[in-house]
Formats: C-alpha cells, sequence, structure tokens
C-alpha cells in the first residue's frame, strides 16, 4: 500500500517536472535558457525510464538526447546567435495561424485521448530487460527483429554527414 | 572474501523491522545518498593532497608540509576557506544559467561516481547496463562546462568552454570503444558482472594484446575526458587565465575543483574495474595456494590499492607531458587513436571468437 504511494509520489513528481520544464522551454525569451529547459525535461523522461526499471532506456536518453543532442543545441546555439538581440514580437497574422493551429492540435489530442479505449494498466515490471535480449533484437533479421532499420538508419545519418561536409566545404 | 552485502542485508532487515517498506526504502535511499556525497568530499580532499604531493616530488620540491604531519590537515583547511569565500555575483550575465552550471557539473560526477564498485557487495547503483550507464552519467557534464562559459560573458570562459566541449565529445567516442572492446570480452556490462568474471584472471592478462591496446586507449582518452593535463586545454591558464572557470569564485569554483579531482578518480577506478579486476583479487589458474593468500587481503584495499595506482599514472602524465595544441589534441583523437580503437575492436572480436584468450 505504501509502496504504491511512494510510486505514485515519484510518478508525479516526474510528470510535473517534464510538463512544467517543457512549458518553460517554449515559454522563455533566452535561447540557451530555453535549451536548459529542454535537457531537465529529457532528464525527468529518462528518470520515467528508469523508474519504469528499464535502464537501457534511461542510459540511451542520458546519453543521446541529454549527452549528444543537447550539446549540439548548445554549440550552435553558441556559434550562431548573439543572445542580445530579443526576438521581434510576431506579426498579428502569424500570431493568429499559430493560435487556430495549436487549438486545433489540442482538440485533435483531447479528442484521441478521451475516445481512445485505454488497454489494461501493467504494473511496472519487477526486473530489468537483459542487455543480450535488446543486442539480439536490434541485430536480428527475424521477425520482430531491428537489423534492417537499424541499418538504414545509419545510412541516413551517413548521408546527413555528407551533406553537412559538403555545404560546409571551402571551394577553392 | 568478507561479502559487505550481508552488512547491508542486515540494515535492510533492522530497518524493515521498524518500519514499513516503503519508508524502509527511503530511509536507505536517504542515507546510501549521504555516505556517497560524504566518500565524494573525503575523496576529493585525499586526491588533492595527493596531487600537491605528487607534483611536489615531480618538481624536487616537499609540497604543503607545515600543518599537521606531512602537511595532511593543509587540504582540510583549504576547505575552509573555500566554503567561507564570498560567491561573487557578476553583472550583465544569465544569472540562472551562471548558477546552475556547477551543480550540473557536480551532479553528473557524482551519478558516475555511484556506480564505483568499492569491494565485494559494496555498490551503490548496479544496473544491467551499468558500465554504459556510467559513460552516460558522465557525458552530461559537458552541458554543465558549455553553460559556465558561456553565461560568464567572458571570452576567455566561451572559448575555454568551446574547447572543452570539442575535446570530451571527440575523446567520450574513444572511452566508449575501448570499453566496448572489453565488454566484448566480459560478455557483460553489469560492472558486479564484470569484476565477477575476473575471478580466474584480470582482463589485461586474459585479453592479452587487444586488451593492452584498449587499456593504453583508455588512459589517453580518459585522462583528456577529465581535461587534466596534457590535454588541459580548456582551462590552458597561460593562455585562457583559467578557461570556462574564470569568473566562479567561491564554492561555485570549489564545485569544479573538486568534480575534475573526483573525475580523475572516476576514470582511474573504471579502468581498475574493467582491466585490472576491480576488487578482485589477482588470481592465477593453477596456483590455488597464491590464490587463497591473495584472498586474505581484504576487496576494499584491492580495489583502492589498484585505483591509487591508476591515479598516480595520470597524474605522472600530467606533470610529465607538455601541453598539446588543440589542432594537436583533435587530430590525435580523430587520425590516430579511433581507427586504433576500431581495429582493436575487430581484433578482440576475432580472438573472443576463436577462444585465443587464456
Amino acid at each position: 500500500m505504501q509502496d504504491a504511494i511512494l510510486l505514485k509520489i515519484v510518478f508525479y513528481f516526474l510528470a510535473a517536472a517534464i510538463a512544467v520544464f517543457s512549458v518553460m522551454a517554449v515559454t522563455t525569451r533566452r535561447i540557451l535558457r530555453a535549451a536548459t529547459y529542454l535537457l531537465f525535461v529529457l532528464f525527468a523522461t529518462a528518470g520515467l525510464y528508469f523508474f519504469l526499471n528499464y535502464s537501457f532506456l534511461g542510459a540511451v536518453q542520458l546519453m543521446v538526447y541529454a549527452g549528444g543532442v543537447i550539446i549540439l543545441y548548445v554549440f550552435s546555439i553558441l556559434l550562431t546567435s548573439t543572445d542580445k538581440e530579443s526576438p521581434s514580437p510576431l506579426f498579428s497574422l502569424r500570431r493568429w495561424i499559430a493560435m487556430i493551429a495549436s487549438i486545433g492540435g489540442i482538440c485533435l489530442v483531447a479528442f484521441l485521448v478521451l475516445t481512445n479505449v485505454w488497454p489494461e494498466v501493467h504494473a511496472p515490471a519487477t526486473d530489468e530487460v537483459n542487455m543480450k535480449l535488446i543486442g539480439h533484437t536490434l541485430m536480428g533479421t527475424e521477425k520482430g527483429q531491428y537489423l534492417l532499420p537499424f541499418e538504414l538508419m545509419s545510412v541516413l545519418l551517413l548521408a546527413c554527414m555528407v551533406g553537412g561536409i559538403l555545404i560546409a566545404r571551402k571551394r577553392s | 572474501m568478507f561479502d559487505f552485502s550481508v552488512v547491508t542485508t542486515w540494515i535492510d532487515q533492522g530497518l524493515r523491522s521498524v518500519m514499513s517498506p516503503a519508508a524502509a526504502v527511503t530511509v536507505e535511499c536517504l542515507l546510501i545518498g549521504i555516505v556517497l556525497l560524504a566518500l565524494y568530499a573525503i575523496m576529493a580532499l585525499i586526491l588533492i593532497l595527493a596531487e600537491r604531493k605528487v607534483c611536489a616530488a615531480f618538481q624536487c620540491r616537499l609540497g604543503p608540509n607545515r600543518v599537521g604531519p606531512w602537511g595532511c590537515i593543509q587540504v582540510v583547511c583549504d576547505m575552509l576557506k573555500m566554503l567561507t569565500k564570498e560567491i561573487i555575483t557578476i553583472r550583465h550575465t544569465d544569472t540562472f544559467l551562471y548558477n546552475l552550471a556547477p551543480f550540473i557539473v557536480i551532479i553528473a560526477s557524482l551519478l558516475a561516481f555511484a556506480c564505483i564498485p568499492w569491494g565485494n557487495g559494496l555498490q551503490a547503483l548496479d544496473f544491467n547496463v551499468g558500465i554504459f550507464f556510467m559513460i552516460a552519467a558522465s557525458s552530461i557534464g559537458i552541458v554543465g562546462i558549455l553553460l559556465a562559459g558561456w553565461s560568464s560573458n567572458n571570452k576567455f570562459s566561451l572559448i575555454g568552454a568551446m574547447r572543452s566541449g570539442a575535446q570530451m565529445i571527440s575523446y567520450e567516442l574513444s572511452i566508449g570503444l575501448s570499453l566496448l572492446t572489453m565488454v566484448v570480452l566480459s560478455g557483460t556490462m553489469q560492472i558486479s558482472g564484470i569484476v565477477e568474471a575476473q575471478n580466474d584472471l584480470w582482463f589485461i592478462f586474459k585479453g592479452h594484446i587487444p586488451a593492452l591496446i584498449a587499456f593504453v586507449v583508455y588512459l589517453i582518452a580518459g585522462t583528456a575526458e577529465t581535461n587534466r593535463g596534457p590535454f588541459d586545454l580548456p582551462e590552458a591558464e597561460s593562455e585562457l587565465t583559467a578557461g570556462y572557470h574564470t569568473e566562479y569564485s567561491g564554492m561555485h569554483f570549489g564545485f569544479y575543483y573538486v568534480a575534475e579531482f573526483v573525475n580523475m578518480f572516476i576514470v582511474a577506478s573504471i579502468a581498475t574495474t574493467v582491466f585490472l579486476g576491480g576488487w578482485m583479487p589477482l588470481h592465477i589458474p593453477g596456483l590455488d595456494g597464491f590464490n587463497r593468500i591473495m584472498d586474505y587481503i581484504p576487496s576494499v584495499i584491492w580495489f583502492l590499492g589498484k585505483s591509487a595506482l591508476m591515479v598516480f599514472v595520470i597524474m605522472w602524465f600530467k606533470w610529465t607531458f607538455p601541453r598539446l595544441r588543440i589542432d594537436q589534441l583533435l587530430s590525435l583523437e580523430w587520425k590516430y587513436l579511433l581507427p586504433i580503437n576500431l581495429l582493436n575492436l575487430i581484433l578482440m572480436v576475432v580472438i573472443v571468437v576463436t577462444g585465443w584468450h587464456f
């Protein structure tokens, strides 16, 4: 009974952190602060994965998003913007379009959430997913295994990198 | 070999007998947190003293020798001084990010610190993906350094932070790949599993040539990852004043200072765990009498002794080699260490598949 309360406290804490920092990330005027709030959101998401005892996904979340993507964001912010110029206020037409789009989005999400039939709620798995199982699933070619998407992603990333180098290359 | 999990289970059962399981878990988490923080601070003090003594010995000096026997109280006095110093606020900076940055650095370091296996059964965090989690946690520290450099509103800090970011992102690859090489040999990522797998022989002997190459690469990359000399470009004092922590004062600076030293210990303890057997005594297959004598030395002493040796080697690097230039640093990683590492990984896979290891 008390265990359940403890788990609930942890869950609501993480969920509240995700919600609050997400809102702060889009409302702040300073772009580096937005990146920092996004980092907190990603931390809390990693916390949710650890909470579900899925430590592999949690570690990947920390490594790829917190340790990789956010650093790239910060780097690109440092290299491009001076942060002194405050963003100019949006045109009223754009503001209206944005408002309509976001209200539409909220309606769509609310409709889906309210009409969806949720499957029976499972308690979080008690033991960790074995590393070997994840490895075989990622590298296998049988049904329900993911070697082909994995390799396709790597080709896509390679293409992105080559493209980036080609654009940044100095023409002599 | 004394198993410390006897002690921890005893504490756990004692707590569970007086309170509900949920409260017991909460109290245990708090206790572990307090113990880890205390250990963190004590390790930092010991390492700072060791660094000053080692540095002095390399430069034919005595080092601190006035306060206490061999100057061992000196670091405590320095700590008290640091704690009482004023934290100066700077104008025209982003105060929130400026104050946040040292905490990100220290939290990243503390998360990795929690995974260290101190002895038989003495480990706070033991995930299935332990070694991967450790690398992931320590990679967060870069964000703190970049934020510190930017929010200080100082050109030197910004250049230092950018250098540090480039350096740490590059060398993380080498650290990951050299540890992956050893994961291939051990067949598990769980830290306790890695230590157990070295029961018959330490991995550096078991994996012979590829393990030795991975060990050397890991030491170089680990030294670079902690921003220590000869890779201390981010805080090269002759070029950048003090790099990303130029503007920090008082305990905010103290956090960077402490994190740097403990990160060095973390790198040394990963090297110990993955290559030199962690807390596992030196066991040689066939020599049972010798193995049994080795078992009489407590596991904590084995771990701390090996880590101290690795820490000494890393300090030795700092006081022996001259500092690299940034282009030399990056070409060392991308042109030499990374190809060597990839080939070494294939070599290790071949050796493990054909069973040529001991």
